[in-house]
């Protein structure tokens, strides 16, 4: 919406399209909680919020790229802010941060606990006020147009009628979000499939760093809802079975008492950087010290100590959530958690412009990677994200428009009509085999939380990457129950699980061939962090068979590779 | 574990234009949501059973359809409250059906749009000026307004909606309403032209049924209420200022 809004307003006499398999209030944006980061206060400075996000990010970023994203982030939440953003104030008005997990600063706005819920709407209803948006809700991008060795626009299933049409334009953006639904446990709504990776991946375009998964520590037992880093923020405790914080034993400094008014600390214990908390879970685990139930293991998310007032004015929905999905209200009791895949630090691969290595092709958000995330993003600088680099991709793509008309017609419809084709063979009652859809998606994401998930090894990332195969063979043989072209939604499911495999893929190839620990890519085979070999980004580029995976420069400006050193 | 529950089904075949009711007896589990059984059976049972859903967590909005007769979010209510069943799943009601448990939303975001939901100034101040101030007092007259995920609940309640088509209903209104309430706005005049026109906030007869179905405790009826008395209030100002001018 960012980018489309930004394109808008570079010409009103440009013509933007914004394409969505659904409508754009139900995108996933909306279930974001605890803010957004940009530096506000006094005693902040972009070389604070630059150095946080960097040493987050295990030194993957690229530091050109952050510092730019840090110094364009206070506009952008302001812009948001005048975009009519409810934005919870200070008493005199000002907007008020929280801190955040490792950043050192308070510097996190929030609208209560639905920050993203409020980014999305204040987003959506401003777009509505641009003539020159059109909006194309329920249609399914089923591949990139490419003539004349570049991007113009997509081949798209009207999802009401069925009817599959091409949408030309001189230049198309990507901003579908992550595929989180190749894991089991996972915050990702079902509509995270990784649309926008694969259609750029089949394009040629290299899928960057898709090994780098980021678990968030606090995911409601049982059903995986998110539970925002905002309650640790405002001074919420993680115990494990004993009722200890355990985290003071796994190098994240030494805990203050709940009533210490120096709790929470920035950088310390329950606000260390999320890849660092995931993984101290699985050793507490390890020890036999989580508690462990008919849904599996889990420790205790503390936030009885804030008391109900807080809790109800600055975590409403953490209340909310946790009384319906697990029983818990959490002014009187403790929330059952554990990590829950959150969030690829990976995706299509992009300069700091958000263009692409295929001309007229951009990409921005959780769909892309600058990267700024590196091994390990920081809570609450992925929604200022989508705004900086939303925003830089909305002017450059118009820009990139208003100088290229379209060319290669033949070609561009010739691609329409084989997606018609390759659409109707699916519908065809006699295609394929028996295979269910819900079944092979499920022994995909079976088979990816063994392989790839927060330890890795040789081994079982092997047999991951083996099954993975047997599973895109397998997927000739699915089946429709439905033939229906109105609203068929088993189609669009079918189509999404082949992007799913393909985004399955490059994070499990990609994963195999790191052999290093970095951020949160941990392996045990290969502990330590090797700068010498893999202070690179990974490209994955699709091929018939296994992806292809080569290396890139990651960009180091100012800040030369350190250890990261949490705790106080 | 292993108790078995029966979903009674509406099922639509936008091509035929026939209607019926399909049953699935399907084992369930004691955590699973009303949706947990729909997909269960979209994923297992019949792949063509069709309906809308993304965030299970009762804030995208889409999976909101009747539930034995009566408007619900369905990722936020439990099979475990409907038992013994059978459980009726039907489409949200004063919506034109798409197909199965999908429904037309175009008259909706026709609405929205025609409320300008959005932030409206005379001038609009530089980025470098930095924020509009609010105080959490300013901010508490709207906020509960904003909390609107557009899930249709209301309107599939509303008794006005059911008979007057071009009534905006109940969460556009309170959307506007926001808006007018917000400090940093200066649209309200504009806004209140669409409000108070006759499928405007008089055409409501304060049921109070959005207020009840709604998942977010919104509150739409009270909207619409203060909606009033500023219309009323903005009536008589311009009745006011229009005879002191003649003065």
């Amino acid at each position: 919406m960012r980018a489309a809004i930004a394109a808008a307003e570079v010409d009103p006499d440009l013509d933007v399209a914004v394409v969505s398999k659904v409508y754009p209030m139900r995108s996933h944006t909306v279930a974001a909680e605890g803010g957004m980061a940009g530096v506000v206060k006094d005693n902040d400075s972009f070389e604070n919020h630059i150095y946080d996000t960097i040493s987050g990010s295990d030194w993957l970023a690229d530091q050109d790229a952050v510092e730019e994203f840090v110094k364009e982030a206070p506009g952008e939440l302001i812009q948001l802010e005048h975009w009519g953003c409810p934005w919870s104030r200070e008493p005199d008005g000002r907007i008020s941060v929280r801190p955040f997990g490792g950043m050192q600063i308070e510097r996190t706005w929030y609208a209560a606990d639905k920050t993203g819920f409020h980014v999305l709407h204040s987003l959506f209803q401003t777009s509505l006020k641009y003539n020159n948006i059109t909006r194309y809700d329920e249609w399914f991008a089923a591949e990139l147009l490419v003539g004349d060795g570049r991007c113009q626009g997509v081949v798209a299933i009207e999802q009401r009628t069925g009817e599959v049409h091409g949408i030309v334009g001189g230049a198309t953006i990507m901003c579908t979000g992550g595929g989180g639904q190749v894991f089991k446990f996972t915050t990702n709504a079902s509509i995270k499939t990784g649309d926008g990776m694969a259609l750029a991946y089949r394009a040629g375009v290299a899928l960057k760093d898709m090994e780098f998964v980021q678990y968030h520590p606090t995911g409601l037992l049982g059903s995986g809802i998110l539970i925002t880093e905002a309650t640790r923020g405002e001074g919420g405790v993680l115990l494990n079975k004993d009722g200890q914080r355990y985290l003071q034993d796994h190098d994240l400094g030494e805990p203050l008492d709940v009533t210490d008014p120096e709790h929470p600390q920035t950088r310390t214990m329950e606000l260390g950087p999320r890849d660092r908390l995931s993984q101290a879970f699985i050793r507490e685990e390890e020890a036999g010290n989580v508690l462990v139930g008919p849904q599996g293991s889990y420790v205790h998310l503390d936030i009885r100590h804030l008391g109900e007032e807080v809790i109800d004015t600055r975590l409403p929905f953490v209340r909310e959530l946790a009384r319906n999905y697990a029983g818990v209200d959490p002014v009187h009791e403790m929330i059952p958690v554990r990590p829950v895949v959150h969030y690829m630090m990976g995706g299509i691969d992009t300069g700091i412009d958000a263009a692409t290595s295929l001309p007229g092709l951009y990409a921005a958000g959780e769909c892309a990677c600058v990267s700024i995330n590196g091994a390990n993003r920081l809570g609450s600088n992925s929604l200022t994200e989508l705004l900086v680099f939303g925003l830089r991709a909305g002017h450059n793509a118009a820009g990139f428009a208003l100088k290229h008309e379209i060319s290669d017609k033949g070609a561009l419809e010739a691609q329409v009509v084989t997606v018609k084709k390759r659409i109707a063979s699916f519908m065809d009652k006699g295609h394929g085999g028996d295979e269910r859809i819900a079944v092979l998606k499920n022994e995909m994401a079976e088979t990816m939380e063994e392989g790839v998930g927060i330890f890795r090894q040789e081994g079982s990332m092997r047999r991951t990457c083996d099954r993975l195969g047997e599973l895109r063979a397998r997927f000739e043989n699915v089946k429709l129950d439905d033939t229906v072209l109105r609203h068929n939604t088993e189609l669009r499911a079918a189509l999404e699980l082949d992007f799913l495999l393909d985004v399955a893929q490059s994070v499990a190839f990609s994963a195999i061939a790191r052999q290093e620990s970095r951020g949160s890519h941990q392996r045990t085979d290969f502990p330590a962090r090797n700068d010498e070999r893999y202070l690179k980004h990974s490209l994955a580029y699709r091929t018939d068979g296994e992806p292809q995976i080569e290396y890139g420069d990651v960009t180091i400006t100012r800040w030369p590779p350190a250890d990261r050193v949490y705790g106080n | 574990m292993g108790s078995k529950v029966t979903f009674e089904v509406f099922r639509f075949d936008s091509e035929t234009e026939e209607s019926s009711y399909q049953d699935f007896e399907m084992e369930y589990e004691d955590e699973w949501v009303i949706l947990d059984g729909l997909n269960y059976i979209k994923g297992f049972i019949d792949g063509s059973l069709s309906h809308r859903w993304s965030c299970r967590m009762g804030v995208c909005g889409s999976c909101g359809m009747i539930v034995n007769g009566y408007p619900t979010l369905t990722c936020s209510t439990f099979i475990r409250d409907y038992l013994p069943g059978p459980i009726r799943v039907e489409p949200l009601t004063n919506f034109k059906v798409e197909r199965d448990l999908i429904v037309n939303l175009d008259d909706f975001l026709r609405k929205l749009q025609q409320i300008s939901p959005w932030i409206v100034r005379d001038e609009e101040r530089a980025i470098e000026h930095g924020e509009y101030l609010q105080t959490p007092a300013e901010l508490a007259t709207f906020k509960q307004f904003t909390l609107c995920i557009n899930c249709m609940l209301c309107y599939s309640a509303c008794p006005v909606v059911s008979h007057e088509l071009n009534f905006i209903g109940p969460a556009v209104l309170t959307l506007g309403h926001r808006y007018n309430l917000d400090s940093r706005d200066q649209g309200a005049d504009m806004r209140l032209d669409e409000m108070l026109s006759s499928d405007g906030i008089w055409s409501c007869t304060f049921v109070g049924e959005c207020s009840q179905v709604c998942p977010k405790h919104v509150d739409p009826a009270g909207a619409i209420q203060q909606s009033k008395v500023s219309g009323v209030m903005a009536y008589f100002k311009s009745f006011v200022m229009s005879s002191g001018s003649r003065e």
